[in-house]
């Protein structure tokens, strides 16, 4: 495995990332398209597929800038930092990976931004793909797909759907699934937005009779899971990324009001008790980063064997973010409560990302696993 | 075969098989047979002296330290290499001592050509044992505050005073210790780091018992010892604690990383065979040990992250307590699920892990506390205010 620090290149793209969201996508823009009832701004996708964001995963022979996934992990960290909306991680992460080994024709509107696209796979509460239920029955030579999904990320918004769904067995076994990748305006398909709390796209899905031919699908008929794995795995992985670099954002945040409000006469930041809880922040947040930046490694590396490196860092920046939010709105005292700051977004968010593609418990279990515990 | 380092790491396996003994192959090194070399050493086995000789010989005691000392002059990746076949071929460690953890790359920074010369090929060799020699009673984790006085008389320093926690000073050479050198200097600038022969006339030590029932650490009093001025101050008189400061950040590392007592008793997963059938069924058992592997793993790559910056010149700093902080911390999650785990059986004396359970108590007090660690991190690293 390569190093685990930043390369010079990854330096460089960090900074730029980070020079760009400061500009263009700043905290201000997030409550701005939440006032405004939007999910994000198109315009600012636009040009972050201009700059390459977008086919950050997708092969130079499709147009894409293929920088691998410690480059799509750094941009998700930048993005985590300011809570920058975009169909970046369903898109450009999960679709392009899922999609590659095919190479499928939509892989240059993904790294072009024209075409985004979202993962249809949970049906439940909790991340759990094996469990999936939505019947996709033979129909002539083709399928028809009737159900429902939930918690569908980018799902109102995107022009196509990967659609994880069953062609054999019972809801649990992990073989008999397949995946489809659908236009989101083909008939019978029902989108509701959900309202989530971190002011991002979310839907549930209703299919009625949805046609697929085998044209649409992704892989191999009733081995759906494998064919989904590298976009799964890839999307976990710069999820976490986002997570780390978020929980870097609201800790920033926190350590700037802690040199500055003052109380009983001195800088709250000076009082030891509050010393310490952010001094531990800092290390959770540090040890985080190195799974972060491990499991991209393992990616790029070796991305058949990654899965536990890349659920350590999952289940690790999970954990992390839900911490640094709640130390942040706590040291903040009652002014992080308020709607008026922005503390809160990151509590919203960091929730959100807990629970989507898997929360702690699902990964940890993976990692133990491995390890033969 | 043409990458240097994997010809490096084949010739390595190839040293390792042709000269490690083969009772020593692949048993477990336990406190009591952990060679430490030393003029009273006496070794466990014939076995032991000759693979302390054999990789003293190819200067793999320090393989990262230039060979004229003794090292073997090896760049990280190669140090690495050489880790990973040591351990494929279940090899002991030669040699452990604070003379290789602490004073020697004190010594390869501060130190003159003399003073190298004089004592980096006896530490390499295994044939000199030092200690340390810093806190002292009523002075705890602070550390400035060392009483300690050398008075200068001319051709020698006269030392009177005590210090307390010097782990295994009743089995050492020589120590390196701070004393006082002027006393109307601010607390920090009137210290110097002094080498001193244990066996100076003057020089006792006591030992001290521990709850984990052992004694690794002593109390040594120094009364009217006369030390020879030629060579006895590394680095400048009165600005030890320069010295001290970057010694304590490799204490801290190598503390957090496992270097420092961190690595005995075995991990859950190494011991999944021994528990009882089922004992990982029990719920708050089973998420203690899978919140401690997510834990650990991330704290291994980590360390491994921060070296990894330190060679890429990303300077970590004063980052490195976080090292300490977390490692210490987390080793004491992992004695105690490890008592879980093994119930009752742990609770014997001769047979459980009882003693690294109690012993690992005290990894968050030495080498400067976990609250220490807070302190630093805050205020250097986050630069929070003193007011």
């Amino acid at each position: 495995m390569d190093k685990l620090s930043d390369s010079e290149d990854e330096t460089l793209l960090r900074d730029a990332a980070r020079g760009f969201l400061d500009q263009f996508a700043p905290l201000s823009v997030l409550r701005k398209n939440r006032d405004a009832g939007r999910d994000y701004a198109p315009e600012l996708w636009a040009e972050m597929a201009q700059m390459g964001w977008a086919g950050v995963m997708v092969p130079e022979s499709h147009g894409g800038a293929d920088m691998g996934h410690r480059a799509a992990g750094i941009l998700s960290e930048e993005m985590g930092r300011t809570l920058a909306a975009s169909p970046f991680l369903s898109s450009a992460v999960i679709a392009a990976n899922a999609l590659r080994a095919s190479a499928s024709d939509h892989l240059a509107a993904i790294a072009s931004g024209e075409t985004t696209y979202a993962l249809a796979i949970d049906e439940g509460a909790k991340h759990n793909p094996a469990a999936t239920a939505l019947p996709a029955t033979a129909d002539g030579n083709g399928f028809r797909l009737t159900g429902h999904k939930t918690f569908v990320a980018d799902g109102a918004s995107a022009s196509r759907l990967l659609v994880l769904a069953r062609t054999s067995g019972k809801p649990g076994d992990p073989l008999g699934l397949t995946l489809f990748d659908i236009d989101a305006a083909r008939a019978g398909l029902d989108t509701d937005p959900i309202q989530s709390i971190d002011s991002r796209d979310f839907a549930r899905i209703d299919f009625d009779s949805v046609n697929a031919t085998g044209e649409d699908v992704v892989g191999d008929v009733d081995n759906g899971l494998a064919a989904l794995a590298p976009g799964l795995r890839a999307g976990q992985a710069a999820l976490a990324a986002e997570l780390s670099g978020l929980s870097a954002g609201i800790s920033a945040m926190t350590i700037g009001y802690l040199k500055e409000r003052k109380q009983f006469g001195r800088t709250i930041g000076s009082f030891q008790a509050l010393q310490h809880r952010a001094a531990h922040l800092f290390a959770e947040i540090e040890v985080t980063a190195s799974a972060i930046a491990a499991a991209g490694r393992a990616l790029d590396s070796d991305p058949a064997n990654a899965q536990t490196l890349v659920s350590l860092a999952k289940a690790r920046a999970t954990q992390t973010a839900k911490l640094a939010v709640m130390e942040g709105v706590q040291m903040h005292g009652g002014i992080g409560m308020t709607d008026d700051y922005d503390a809160g977004f990151f509590m919203k968010r960091a929730r959100v990302g807990a629970e989507w593609l898997g929360d702690y418990g699902h990964h940890a279990a993976i990692v133990a696993e491995s390890r033969g515990l | 075969m043409s990458d240097p380092l994997e010809n490096f790491r084949s010739e390595i396996a190839d040293w390792i098989a042709a000269n490690l003994p083969d009772e020593l192959r692949g048993v477990p090194t336990t406190e009591d047979t952990i060679c430490w070399g030393g003029r009273n050493w006496v070794f466990t086995s014939d076995a032991q002296r000759l693979w302390l000789e054999r990789c003293a010989e190819r200067g793999l005691t320090c393989p990262r330290w230039p060979s004229e000392y003794g090292g073997g002059g090896l760049t990280r990746g190669e140090e690495k290499a050489l880790r990973e076949e040591m351990t494929k071929a279940g090899a002991p460690s030669p040699l452990q001592s604070f003379g290789i953890w602490m004073l020697g790359p004190a010594l390869l920074k501060f130190g003159t050509p003399e003073q190298k010369a004089a004592h980096l090929p006896d530490i390499t060799a295994g044939k000199i044992r030092w200690c340390q020699g810093y806190s002292e009673p009523g002075a705890g984790s602070d550390l400035a505050s060392v009483q300690t006085r050398a008075e200068d008389m001319g051709d020698h320093w006269l030392i009177n005073g005590q210090k307390i926690w010097t782990s295994y000073a009743d089995k050492a050479d020589k120590i390196f210790a701070l004393v006082r050198t002027d006393r109307d200097a601010p607390k920090h600038l009137g210290i110097s780091f002094m080498l001193i022969d244990m066996q100076t006339p003057g020089v006792t030590t006591r030992p001290i018992r521990l709850i984990s029932g052992a004694s690794p650490f002593c109390e040594t009093f120094f009364d009217n010892v006369k030390v020879p001025k030629e060579g006895a101050i590394v680095g400048e008189q009165n600005r030890g604690w320069d010295v001290a400061k970057y010694l304590l950040t490799h204490e801290r590392e190598m503390i957090g990383g496992g270097g420092g007592g961190l690595t005995s008793g075995d991990t859950l997963a190494q011991m999944m065979g021994t528990l009882d059938p089922g004992t990982l069924n029990d719920p708050v058992l089973r998420a203690e040990a899978m919140e401690l592997e997510v834990d650990a793993m991330a704290f291994a790559l980590t360390m491994e992250r921060y070296k990894d910056m330190s060679e890429a010149g990303q300077g970590v700093g004063h980052a490195s307590a976080m090292l300490k902080y977390y490692g210490t911390e987390l080793n004491k999650r992992r004695q105690e699920v490890l008592m879980s785990a093994q119930g009752s059986n742990a609770l014997d004396w001769e047979a459980g892990s009882a003693a690294d359970w109690l012993r690992s108590k005290a990894n968050s007090i030495e080498g400067g506390t976990s609250e220490v660690m807070l302190d630093i991190i805050a205020k250097r690293v986050l630069e929070l205010p003193a007011k």
